[in-house]
């Protein structure tokens, strides 16, 4: 019998790895295959974003592309994929039709992605330059149009390169090594206007530079925001210029690369001309056919520049001193090992690009060419190429794990009903696109390698109806799929979706005046709870006591019980505590109509919420579900009462970020046992230890969500309760859940992380599971990988869904193999990394300090740049600090990590809200994450539909990430900060009546309310751009953020300046400073 | 307190060999928990039962030693007693003890059990049979039947 799913009752036998084989029960009708749509009510426009992003997962797969000319590349199996040579002007042939292919069309419009230039423009998307040789892989063989994006930003640097490609040694040859670092000073200047940092640009601006400022088109007097015609927000302003030398210089050796400058003599921009001239020998790259379009990308740089007109050809000095430094040896030497281009930090001011940093990409060996990967937004890696031993590993100093979020919304999803489900019988793997096929009746598992017999079912193709070609199936056609599970799958009959709300309503919690506002949206939201007929509700409130509530069926209104002996708590009745929703329909509603007055003015201070948590505990413990608990105070009665701490003057804080107690990890981890999940909304104003009773929803598979200060008054507070709430209410559930990750033998799974508890070695127990929650875990290698060409990780989540249907959800990710360490340099993951780095320093400081955990961040960057260093043996090259192009935003990320609230050095951050940065640092899904640690800042005034998403007919225009610094903040102009859960629009003093009045509908600054936290409604263009584009970063998230509008000189000015991450605070360093200290400590 | 050498060091063979048992059952459990036998939570439930009384049994017969003047060996169990408490006492606040469920499969905490055992294993294995040549000589030393007097007059 399989051995854990023996004794907690509610385990369903998982996967075992001595499960005895299934049985065919006959007779069913072979398999159906059904679209999902598991959109939340909310937020029908995010999955519609979704759709687009994700390719067709079942339609018909197109021919594998590039069969006929593979790129260089993927002959070798041991070569990392060169950046340039895929550049190559030889691969031609192949690359031009295979932009083309159908395989492009299912791209998703919005990650502009290097693959479908012709789709993506008819999309409405910015017209990609042709010229995508800057893409780390331009060949289109790949079959991921959608899901592996292209290396963040990489697509957007065409067109620096254009203006300010890596000169050709004749031009500076010999010239200074380096460009003169004095010159450049610090990035956190004062705010000065973009236009015109006098100081700032000299050092980045070549010989040829001043054009960009001169640019006539654009007198920086006049207001340029509205009436620039065309600022195409995806464009790069000017995007990193410092490829150092290495690989650019040899990328093109042939000579006939050097015959195309034409097309940049075609630019029609005349601030652009002179540079174009300067570098032609960049055309090289850029394969023939696409030099007709290459007009089009050089126009619209014209038209963007003058909005911001930085300086684009910046580090053109540093670039061209150190070609003429690099030996062709030694640049040989870099393409032969396939290194990627590489920054120099120091040098380039603008190392963000201006769109969202995408995923890497994973380039499969050509027998996988074709399968499909899962995506990046579900299942990561740090790395895109597994090191092949822990030897590379350790010296590549990445650290090595895997995000997932498995049971993220999708608008896509191939469901499958089928008699067997087929999987490996030593492993329990579920067959997926990574396995292989020995025969028609035979496939190898692509994690234990054991071979395995298929059912005859499975020859069947349910899309041709046609027999024998097992290939064909959806389980081996996607990496992600869901099947419903037959009963061998569940120990009981699936639990119905059961919710109880344990309510806080001591004198503190009736003050702050939530009670009404979870009552009223309750209420609303009643019948959009998901579940069927057999759901369940209940309701509990607590103060010093506890009150049950009645709901007997043919009562005329609920019946309150107060239990007061709370230290040995019992339920006052055995049923009607929990009553099914849709029979007692009324007598909820009555209840909930009622609850906020019945405590109002409730004068009892205390709150004793472990006993209430132990009173739901029972009553849920028969069936399982969902505890819902608003806590505002410190618990202070009964078992789990605690004493407010106090870190006793001591600058380390960590005692408070671990428990005081243990009585909340046990209580969370018997309500796992009992597939019990409780989720904690956290409203307090005093200390309430969140350190501690976040336990209780950690190792139950909960989430925390936490509203410091809450007060119901505030208009922002409570639209950001009722928005999350709301969400939290109506999105999908998975009940008694249990997650298993497996990995190719070789690899093992040695942390994770996240809210669940960790049942046995790779079983993670999940007594619910929620669309917002990611895991991550890091891996270990642990033998030798030579053998193999690519390793899997498959992670299968089991679930009940609220229609009481039980479900396994499959993801699989394949990754090659990497014999170096530059290839696994090569293919860092710079935002996974950020993420996993997150949770393990967050454990570092839990388990031993907050400094500890800081310092381990900086020598993080220190220990990749210096093994990078020694990867490009450059010697003594330069004074700059060199990092790969996969790496390249990692010191950006650490500096504002280094600044985020759970890591902050200082001491005036609330220990509640380091804990609760930390809890989500655990918990949230990457890209939630990830804006959490580097927030974008957009400029609102210059919005064009130039690159525009069109999504449902309306134009989003997509205007380009900005360094959250001040110096970017131009004082005439107004920008938006995203930050996931809240967006802020801040208005600079100088801005233009005008502006003002077409966007905001004041006559002037002044004349802007204090408190704004909606966008008026005006009709014009410029209002209507930027209500579109503001409503579409609500709309792409999980619940939409508040918005608050803020003046310059507004008190409230500081909620937006601390997000100004990359400047100097008193506390922290600049983003110049921290890149200044590691350059003194890279070695 | 103070007993004969001989029923001495058979009280010390008897709780070593009580320890040497609670190890093996210690290092069952934990394989159990490592081949999915046993969940996290019943494993370490079980061990944390023993955690106390394994200290207790060292705790106790080092303070015999060091009554009966046995410097040496109490010199070499002392690192072991020592060790035990602070492994004890530096178990953070929020956990269920010095095996936690919620940890145990993080960050090789397993592996690191596991090979404690196995360490203490040999340690008591060493020192059983330290207790039992201890035994032995002071039993062909003297009859243990005798009174001390005699036992006295022998030198």
């Amino acid at each position: 019998m399989d051995p854990q799913a023996g004794p907690p009752p509610g385990m369903p036998p998982f996967s075992g790895p001595a499960r005895p084989p299934m049985t065919l029960p006959n007779g069913q009708p072979p398999w159906v295959q059904q679209q999902q749509f598991s959109a939340p009510p909310v937020n029908g426009h995010h999955n519609q974003q979704q759709q687009q992003m994700r390719p067709p997962q079942s339609g018909p797969y197109p021919p594998p592309p590039g069969v006929n000319g593979p790129p260089p590349f993927m002959n070798g199996p041991q070569k990392p994929p060169p950046q340039f040579q895929n550049a190559r002007p030889s691969p031609v042939p192949v690359d031009s039709p295979n932009r083309n292919s159908p395989l492009m069309m299912g791209t998703n419009k919005d990650v502009p992605g290097p693959f479908s230039g012709p789709p993506q423009s008819q999309a409405g998307f910015q017209p990609r330059p042709p010229i995508t040789m800057q893409q780390p892989f331009p060949n289109s063989q790949s079959p991921f149009p959608g899901q592996g994006p292209p290396p963040p930003g990489v697509g957007s640097q065409g067109p620096p390169y254009l203006q300010g490609g890596p000169p050709r040694p004749p031009l500076n040859l010999g010239g200074p090594m380096q460009a003169p670092p004095m010159g450049m000073p610090p990035f956190s200047g004062p705010a000065s206007p973009p236009q015109a940092p006098p100081g700032a640009n000299i050092q980045y601006t070549s010989p040829s530079g001043p054009p960009s400022f001169s640019n006539p088109n654009q007198p920086p007097t006049s207001m340029p925001y509205t009436s620039t015609p065309s600022a195409p927000p995806a464009a790069p302003l000017n995007q990193p210029v410092a490829i150092s030398s290495a690989n650019y210089g040899s990328a093109l050796p042939t000579p006939a690369s050097y015959s195309t400058p034409a097309m940049h003599q075609q630019t029609p921009a005349p601030q652009q001309q002179p540079v174009a001239q300067q570098a032609p020998p960049m055309a090289n790259r850029y394969p023939p056919q696409n030099s007709a379009q290459s007009p089009v990308y050089p126009s619209q740089q014209t038209a963007r520049s003058p909005v911001f007109p930085q300086p684009t050809t910046k580090s053109m000095d540093g670039l061209t001193t150190q070609m003429g430094s690099m030996s062709v040896t030694q640049q040989g030497f870099n393409r032969l090992w396939g290194n990627m281009e590489t920054y120099d930090l120091m040098q380039m001011r603008n190392i963000l690009p201006p769109t969202k940093v995408e995923a890497p990409r994973v380039n499969l060996q050509h027998s996988f060419v074709d399968a499909q990967n899962c995506s990046p937004d579900i299942f990561r890696c740090t790395v895109t190429k597994i090191p092949e031993t822990k030897s590379i590993l350790d010296k590549s100093r990445l650290p090595l794990g895997i995000l997932i979020h498995p049971f993220k919304d999708l608008s896509q999803l191939p469901v499958i009903q089928c008699n067997t489900i087929v999987r490996c019988r030593a492993c329990r793997t579920y067959i997926n696109p990574f396995v292989y096929f020995i025969d028609h009746r035979r496939w190898k598992c692509n994690i234990c390698f054991r071979v395995n017999e298929l059912p005859d079912e499975f020859q069947y193709d349910p899309v041709s109806k046609t027999y024998g070609e097992p290939t064909r199936r959806p389980e081996v056609r996607s990496a992600t799929i869901e099947f419903i599970a037959p009963s061998e799958y569940m120990v009981r009959p699936p639990q119905p979706a059961v919710y109880l709300f344990v309510l806080e309503v001591s004198r503190a919690a009736v003050d702050t005046g939530y009670l009404k506002l979870v009552c009223d949206i309750l209420l609303e939201e009643l019948d959009n709870l998901p579940g069927d007929s057999r759901t369940q509700i209940g309701f509990i409130t607590y103060d010093s006591a506890i009150h049950f509530y009645e709901l007997a069926e043919d009562a005329q209104q609920p019946h309150m019980m107060v239990v007061g002996d709370i230290d040995d708590i019992f339920l006052p009745c055995p049923e009607n505590l929990l009553v099914n929703l849709h029979e007692d329909f009324e007598l909820v509603r009555d209840l909930l109509a009622e609850l906020p007055n019945k405590f109002q003015g409730n004068p009892e201070p205390s709150s004793a919420l472990g006993a209430a948590l132990q009173a739901s505990f029972k009553l849920m413990g028969s069936t399982g579900g969902r505890v819902t608990v608003f806590q505002v105070t410190l618990p202070s009665l009964g078992p789990g009462a605690l004493q407010p701490r106090t870190s006793g003057g001591s600058k380390d804080a960590s005692p408070l970020l671990n428990p005081a107690i243990d009585f909340y990890k046990r209580l969370a981890l018997e309500c796992s046992a009992q597939q019990v999940a409780v989720d904690l909304f956290l409203l307090n104003s005093q200390t309430a230890d969140l350190a501690t009773i976040s336990g209780i929803a950690r190792f139950s598979g909960g989430c925390i969500n936490h509203f410091p200060d809450f007060h119901a008054a505030s208009k922002l507070h409570s639209e950001q309760l009722t928005r999350c709430f709301r969400r939290y209410l109506t999105r999908k559930i998975g009940l008694e859940a249990v997650m298993r990750v497996r990995c190719t033998r070789g690899l093992a799974i040695h942390t994770f992380h996240g809210n669940f508890f960790v049942r046995s070695t790779d079983l993670l127990s999940l007594p619910n599971v929620s669309p917002d929650s990611g895991f991550g875990m890091q891996l270990a290698i642990e033998e030798n990988l030579s053998d193999m060409q690519n390793v899997c990780l498959q992670a299968a989540l089991l679930y009940t869904s609220s229609k009481g249907e039980r479900r396994i959800r499959v993801h699989t990710l394949c990754l090659p193999i990497a014999s170096n360490i530059s290839e696994v340099i090569a293919s860092a993951d710079q935002q996974c990394i950020v993420g996993l780095l997150t949770k393990m320093a967050v454990d570092r400081s839990q388990s031993s300090s907050l400094s500890d955990a800081r310092e381990a961040f900086i020598n993080v960057a220190v220990d990749v740049l210096s093994t990078f260093r020694a990867t490009q043996n450059m010697g003594g090259a330069g004074s700059g600090l060199l990092a790969p192009h996969s790496l390249r935003l990692l010191p950006l990320y650490i500096v504002a990590l280094l600044r985020h609230p759970a890591f902050r050095a200082s001491s005036n951050v609330r220990i509640d809200d380091r804990v609760y940065a930390m809890c989500q640092f655990k918990s949230l899904p990457l890209d939630s994450l990830m804006q959490s640690v580097f927030p974008d800042l957009y400029p609102l005034h210059c919005l064009t539909d130039e690159g525009a998403l069109e999504i449902e007919g309306k134009v989003i225009p997509q205007p380009p990430r900005l360094h959250l610094s001040a110096e970017k903040l131009d004082s005439r102009g107004l920008f938006l900060i995203d930050t996931g859960d809240s967006l802020i629009i801040y208005v600079l003093r100088n801005i233009n009546p005008a502006l003002c009045r077409v966007l905001l509908g004041a006559n002037s600054f002044e004349a802007i309310p204090d408190v704004m936290t909606e966008l008026p409604v005006l009709d014009n263009q410029d209002s209507e751009r930027m209500r579109a584009f503001v409503n579409y970063l609500k709309e792409i998230k999980p619940y939409p953020p508040p918005l608050q509008i803020i003046r310059e000189d507004s008190k409230y000015r500081s909620r937006f300046m601390q997000y100004l991450l990359e400047d100097r605070s008193e506390s922290s360093l600049s983003y110049y400073e921290f890149l200044q200290h590691l350059k003194t400590q890279v070695k | 307190m103070i007993f004969s050498d001989a029923i001495l060091f058979a009280f010390g063979l008897i709780d070593v060999g009580a320890v040497l048992f609670l190890l093996i059952y210690f290092i069952i459990t934990l394989s159990d928990l490592e081949c999915d036998y046993l969940n996290a939570q019943q494993c370490c439930s079980k061990l944390n039962f023993w955690v106390v009384p394994k200290i207790a049994a060292q705790g106790v017969f080092n303070l015999f030693l060091l009554m009966h003047g046995r410097w040496l060996l109490c010199f070499i169990n002392l690192p072991m007693t020592a060790w035990l408490i602070y492994e004890l006492v530096t178990v953070p606040m929020g956990n269920t003890g010095v095996y936690d469920p919620t940890e145990i499969h993080n960050r090789g905490q397993l592996k690191k059990h596991m090979r404690d055992c196995m360490v203490y294993l040999g340690f008591y294995l060493v020192i059983f049979f330290i207790y039992l040549y201890c035994m032995i000589i002071s039993i062909l030393q003297g009859n243990p039947i005798k009174g001390h007097d005699e036992y006295a007059t022998e030198f």
